[in-house]
């Protein structure tokens, strides 16, 4: 049977605050265990948390880019769970009054727009973190526990269940990250944890309006797996169903090496989170005027970038949407075109040999061993005609790991192009000369002989002769 | 509202309480006759009165983005009744 995907998503985003979110402890990444901690996030009796004002700025900052509505009213709660990621048996979180409700993204999924709805984002503390000290969680029989990630300030967005694919789930949560990221109000890297999501998935038949039931799935910790993950769901979920059987109600966790969801079974079977005001914290209510204040003041957000780029430079919605889906990217991008560089010929190479290396050592753009400066520099050099685009290539490379200015490495290395005609003319027919038998054939009609001829050239100018004057001057005297 | 032992076993489950059968029912009883006594709220009309967040009539206390120092771990982890190279130790927590 074909069946609808329902998919809603609740995005975690720690965000960029120097101190937790109810105390002074650093949120630093990587710190040694159990170091930045302290009476208050390790939840000692008599201590008294105090919410820190960036994070109620960065999630109002959220909440109005993410088109919500801002609550004048809102307060904490207490969400009791036992687990000893939460050293106080409970997350202080917000349960009926969240910061803010009601908004929407907007996302492209196969050259149309769709409509998420965003039903709220809320402020709450992160947890700590568990080392299992067998082999898998099953075979340990006790666990470590590191607090220094327990009050990390979150915000929990949730999502509508309005996704209806794999690909939706994933361009939106793309989206939502881009957006975090123009804020500046979280790292959002995903390999670090600073940005996760956990996935309601359910299927229905075409038509139904009820629901169906739903499984959460957790451990979503890259955009691949967030794809993967739900794509593996619904073909569980599918077979069941199909079998006439009856999707069980539960949370399951996606298992990356073996690509399957996998049952959560804790020994806690009796979920009731009885939700209660915290009476540690007291309310936050929100003045308009703040709300509007900071919405004038909102960065440039990554539609209006993307638009921003067709409009000034030409560039396709395809090319401008890829540079603005990271803001790193895109400061890449108006940085090389502010010095001089074509805005065109920096999107290519952009997207062609800045984002291959990239994607071969792992790294992101903010660790580009290129400046922006550098690879204008470069591009400078082809158009004067200094350097071919081939010979660019290879100076890219060169720069790459010398970290050495183009111009630099082109008068090292002796790859200034032979543009002079009389120098070329000379190889063209010494090449002729010494090759009669492709000569011949390109007589007889094969156009591709040429191609041959051409290369000998290229051999002994070592790349360096004029791609555009070789072909001429050869052709004349064939 | 009446109280039957199920719900006061439930509750002693999120609490972590164990009770025996007798505690079990004398603490239904208890908590039987605490709530029909609370039960006289119920009779108020509070239908134009706001839930009470907090009892205080305080609102938008905060603090300024600072990181200070935090406890030392050999402070953090001196209550914890086992630890394991400078994590807290617990029990196992999944069932396999």
């Amino acid at each position: 049977m074909d069946y609808e995907i329902v998919i809603g998503l609740e995005i975690h985003t720690e965000l960029k605050t120097n101190s937790k979110i109810f105390c002074g402890c650093s949120t630093k990444f990587g710190s040694e265990q159990n170091t930045n901690v302290c009476p208050v996030c390790l939840g000692l009796p008599g201590v008294l948390p105090v919410i820190n004002e960036k994070v109620v700025e960065f999630a109002i900052k959220a909440g109005v880019a993410l088109n919500c509505e801002i609550l004048p009213f809102s307060k904490f709660d207490r969400k009791n769970y036992y687990y000893p990621d939460l050293p106080k048996n409970f997350q202080t979180s917000q349960y009926d009054l969240p910061i803010a409700v009601n908004g929407h993204l907007d996302i492209e999924v196969n050259g149309e727009t769709k409509r998420i709805n965003i039903t709220r984002i809320h402020m709450e503390e992160d947890a700590g973190k568990l080392v299992h000290s067998g082999a898998t969680i099953s075979s340990s029989d006790s666990a470590l526990v590191d607090y220094n990630r327990t009050g990390v300030p979150l915000l929990e967005i949730v999502s509508e269940p309005d996704i209806r694919s794999a690909e939706e789930a994933r361009a939106y949560l793309e989206k939502v990250k881009a957006i975090l990221e123009y804020l500046d109000v979280s790292d959002c890297k995903m390999e670090e944890g600073s940005l996760r999501c956990d996935a309601n998935i359910s299927l229905r038949p075409h038509g139904q309006a009820a629901l169906g039931t739903k499984a959460e799935i957790k451990n979503l910790n890259s955009f691949r797996s967030v794809q993967r993950g739900i794509e593996y769901e619904v073909i569980r979920q599918e077979e069941i169903l199909d079998d006439g059987g009856r999707v069980i109600q539960e949370t399951r966790t996606w298992d990356e090496n073996k690509g399957i969801t996998a049952s959560m079974r804790s020994k806690e079977q009796a979920h009731d989170y009885r939700y209660l005001p915290e009476p540690d914290l007291v309310p936050i209510v929100v003045d308009p005027a703040r709300v509007a204040e900071i919405r004038a003041n909102l960065p440039e957000l990554p539609d209006a970038r993307r638009q921003r780029l067709m409009n000034n430079y030409g560039l396709s919605e395809y090319d401008a949407g890829i540079i603005t889906s990271s803001k790193a990217v895109a400061d890449y991008f108006d940085q090389s075109v502010q010095n001089n560089g074509d805005a065109k010929v920096v999107a290519n190479w952009l997207m062609g040999e800045v984002s291959k290396h990239l994607n071969s050592e792992g790294i992101t753009i903010l660790d580009c061993p290129v400046s922006p400066k550098q690879l204008t520099e470069l591009l400078t050099l082809i158009e004067k005609g200094t350097i071919s685009n081939k010979i660019a290539k290879t100076v890219f490379e060169e720069m790459w790991t010398s970290r050495k200015d183009a111009e630099v490495i082109v008068k090292e290395k002796g790859l200034v192009q032979i543009s002079d005609s009389s120098e070329i003319v000379a190889i063209v027919e010494s090449v002729i000369a010494a090759n009669p038998r492709s000569v011949a054939d390109f007589k007889a009609g094969k156009d591709k002989a040429i191609g041959f001829l051409v290369g000998q050239i290229m051999k002994q100018t070592k790349g360096r002769a004029n791609p555009d004057m070789v072909n001429t001057l050869l052709r004349e005297r064939l | 509202m009446k109280i039957t032992c199920k719900d006061v076993a439930n509750v002693a489950l999120l609490s972590r309480l164990e009770f025996s059968e007798s505690e079990l029912e004398t603490f239904t009883g208890q908590m039987d006759a605490i709530l029909e006594y609370a039960d006289v709220l119920n009779k108020l009309n509070v239908d134009n009165v706001q839930p009470t967040a907090h009892v205080l009539p305080l609102r938008n206390v905060m603090r300024a983005d600072e990181a200070k120092p935090s406890l030392s771990r050999e402070l953090a982890l001196s209550n914890a009744p086992e630890q394991e190279d400078g994590y807290f130790k617990v029990p196992k927590i999944m069932e396999g």
